[in-house]
């Protein structure tokens, strides 16, 4: 028996690049509500889909900067962040980091990027996008930087905090802690294109606690949870760190192509990998108290034939469904358990 | 996005113009001569130091308008001139061709390879001309000097610049098709099946490891596919083996109609009817400057080509004529200095 099947999709207006990370998902439960996110080139689709399937709402965003006269800037990624006060759309894009209010209604920042008036050698570019402990966003840029923003509880006024400056090469990803456990200390894992990772404790001032090493190969895609940090790479293999000590517990051959997308269900345990092998995989996790170990099991296939995915989420904390988008694809992909 | 994709866009796109190119001409039983001295033109205007050099700047890629304005031109610096609807159909098999070698290429820095390939087949294109040789052999110094220096993921953001490029073009190609690596609805296959890319492990082990990183357990999966283990890598030197088959000229003289293109219905091709921005126009004037014309002397003997019948369905078996004879566009054409000319030598 199948652990998940395949329900109706959801029609985005246009497809989906082939981007990391690409796909945002945000659970409003009073209003039973999902909102889902996904990037084609200059422009942010979301879609709010009600529960019961009934209503879908669509909205564009285009990556118009302010003050910038000419032309639009292809868009790196869109998140959702939930802060404790309030949620908020981040958008990254070649010219800067927009944040609008969760419905995508207001933008209610705008922060450029240094960008030179001749194109250099390197590209320039926001990606990895956060929310950490207790009111910051956290947002990766090309040149290795971690820009740490300040966001009050309401209103526009927000602030960058601190400049985080200790990876050489573009950040890939960021993730904060998601178990919602308060033993962790460390609560932010930053990614970048050497695969790199750096494990940091949010608070007054951010603190480095530990680099992990890469291999020269792009960590696309990773996840904290329980003091383990889960890491994608280009080579198609997950590994699983213990962040703080940077100990490797275990390594999954987990897809024959590069992965694009993690994902954890916090409540659960279980691990969504989504790749260009067109493969959706769900793993399940487990703290083995005895070793102090994490333990890792297989449990789930998906293939969403010929298509090389890029956007792969839970829409809930227990992963009873996920959604699933990839490249050149106009839908939103959902499974669910059995 | 990249600034390093647009060498790659020309050298591939123009090497696959040159491909239909060289299969139409032998089809359309073009002369040998006036055969070789298209594709050299071609080829000598594409690996001139001043194209080259323009297109390696850092910059962006650009609207499929701009790149079919500039592919165009670069058709035009031969003696052999394509109507409009020829140039809309040979940019279609272009552009639908590279997108399935970048869709496909094992490892984003397989690009490189793809590229290698394509070089490779133009050299011997024009094998017995050493200053085209050269012109070659100089492009793929540069390359290796611009592109070593990549890491994977500025190869992944070069691929992803590309596809970004390609996104939402699903025009069926019959080459494409017959091979049964197209699928009528313009998408490309992807198979569960193969070799791994190099540095990939086949999908479906687990291992764990204690905390001296000693192996403690391992256990297998179920990965739904049937990988194999990598093949060897492809070598980047000058005349070295490839390995990777994407990029080689696929086109053979026995299927002719292998250059039909069709339009998959609810698609369209390429609708960005904004027009040019500044930076694009700016990009349109130092490549189109930085082509010389010098391989039309005034008054020289020009041919024009429609190289794709309309209705290919009808070509076989018509009576009055050979099909050679039919495909081909016999125009006055005006080249050079008020010159008027007619070449074509059919059947």
């Amino acid at each position: 028996i199948s652990m998940y099947h395949k329900e109706k999709s959801i029609q985005i207006k246009n497809s989906a690049s082939a981007l990391y990370n690409n796909l945002g998902v945000l659970r409003i439960a009073p209003r039973r509500l999902t909102y889902f996110a996904v990037v084609h080139a200059n422009v942010v689709n979301m879609i709010s889909a009600s529960w019961d399937g009934l209503n879908y709402s669509h909205r564009q965003l285009q990556s118009k900067e302010p003050n910038v006269a000419t032309s639009t800037s292809l868009i790196m990624q869109a998140a959702f962040c939930v802060l404790p006060s309030r949620d908020l759309l981040v958008v990254t894009s070649q010219k800067g980091i927009q944040m609008y209010e969760s419905d995508g209604s207001i933008m209610v920042y705008w922060h450029a990027l240094d960008t030179p008036e001749t194109p250099t050698a390197q590209a320039v570019f926001a990606r990895g996008i956060s929310a950490v402990p207790d009111n910051y966003i956290c947002v990766g840029v090309s040149s290795g930087a971690i820009l740490v923003f300040d966001v009050p509880s309401k209103g526009s006024n927000i602030t960058l905090y601190e400049v985080l400056e200790e990876h050489k090469e573009s950040i890939t990803d960021v993730a904060s802690e998601c178990s919602g456990s308060q033993e962790c200390i460390a609560n932010l894992v930053s990614a970048d294109d050497g695969g790199n990772l750096c494990v940091w404790k949010s608070g007054e001032e951010f603190q480095l606690l530990n680099k992990i090493p890469g291999f020269d190969m792009t960590c696309s895609s990773v996840k904290l949870w329980k003091g383990t940090a889960v890491a994608g790479y280009g080579t198609g293999q997950i590994r699983l760190y213990e962040a703080v000590t940077g100990i490797l517990h275990a390594e999954i051959n987990a897809h024959a192509r590069w992965i694009y997308s993690l994902d954890i269900a916090p409540f659960s345990g279980l691990l969504l990998s989504a790749a260009e092998d067109s493969f959706v995989r769900v793993w399940h996790l487990a703290m083995t108290p005895e070793t102090n170990s994490m333990e890792v099991a297989h449990l789930h296939n998906e293939c969403v034939t010929d298509t090389q995915i890029c956007g792969a989420k839970f829409c809930d904390g227990d992963g009873y469904a996920f959604v699933v988008t990839g490249y050149d694809l106009s839908e939103i992909i959902r499974f669910v358990q059995s | 996005m990249s600034v390093r994709a647009l060498p790659l866009v020309f050298i591939n796109m123009g090497g696959e113009m040159l491909y239909v190119l060289d299969q139409r001409l032998r089809a359309l039983n073009t002369s040998e001569e006036q055969s070789e001295r298209v594709i050299s033109d071609i080829i000598g205007t594409l690996f001139s130091k001043s194209f080259m050099d323009e297109l390696l700047k850092p910059q962006p890629l650009y609207s499929h308008r701009t790149m079919k304005s500039v592919l165009t031109r670069l058709a035009h610096t031969s003696i052999m001139r394509l109507n409009l609807a020829s140039m809309d159909r040979l940019y279609e098999l272009m552009l639908m061709a590279f997108k399935h070698q970048v869709l496909l290429c094992p490892r984003p820095r397989d690009l490189l390879l793809v590229s290698y390939n394509h070089m490779d087949s133009m050299r011997y294109m024009v094998r017995d001309t050493p200053v085209l040789l050269n012109q070659v052999d100089e492009t793929h110094r540069k390359l290796a000097e611009v592109y070593s220096d990549l890491s994977e993921g500025d190869f992944q953001l070069l691929r992803q610049t590309l596809l970004m490029f390609f996104q939402d073009s699903h025009i069926r190609v019959s080459l494409l098709l017959k091979a049964q690596i197209q699928k009528s609805s313009g998408r490309f296959l992807l198979t569960a099946s193969g070799p791994v890319p190099v540095g990939t492990r086949v999908p479906g082990l687990i291992r764990m490891f204690d905390p001296k990183g000693r192996e403690v357990s391992r256990s297998e999966y179920p990965s739904g596919g049937s990988y194999s283990g990598a093949v060897r890598e492809g070598s980047l030197e000058l005349n070295g083996d490839r390995v990777l088959k994407l990029g080689l000229n696929m086109y053979t003289m026995e299927h002719p109609e292998d250059t039909h293109t069709s339009n998959t219905p609810g698609h369209q091709s390429d609708n960005s009817p904004n027009p040019l921005a500044k930076e694009e126009l700016n990009l349109l004037a130092h490549l189109m400057g930085s082509m010389m014309l010098e391989h039309v002397p005034k008054g020289d003997p020009g041919f024009c080509i429609s190289f794709f019948s309309p209705e290919p369905e009808e070509e076989e078996g018509a009576p009055g004529g050979t099909q050679e004879f039919r495909v081909i566009n016999i125009q006055a054409v005006q080249v050079g200095r008020g010159s008027i000319k007619q070449t074509t030598e059919a059947a």
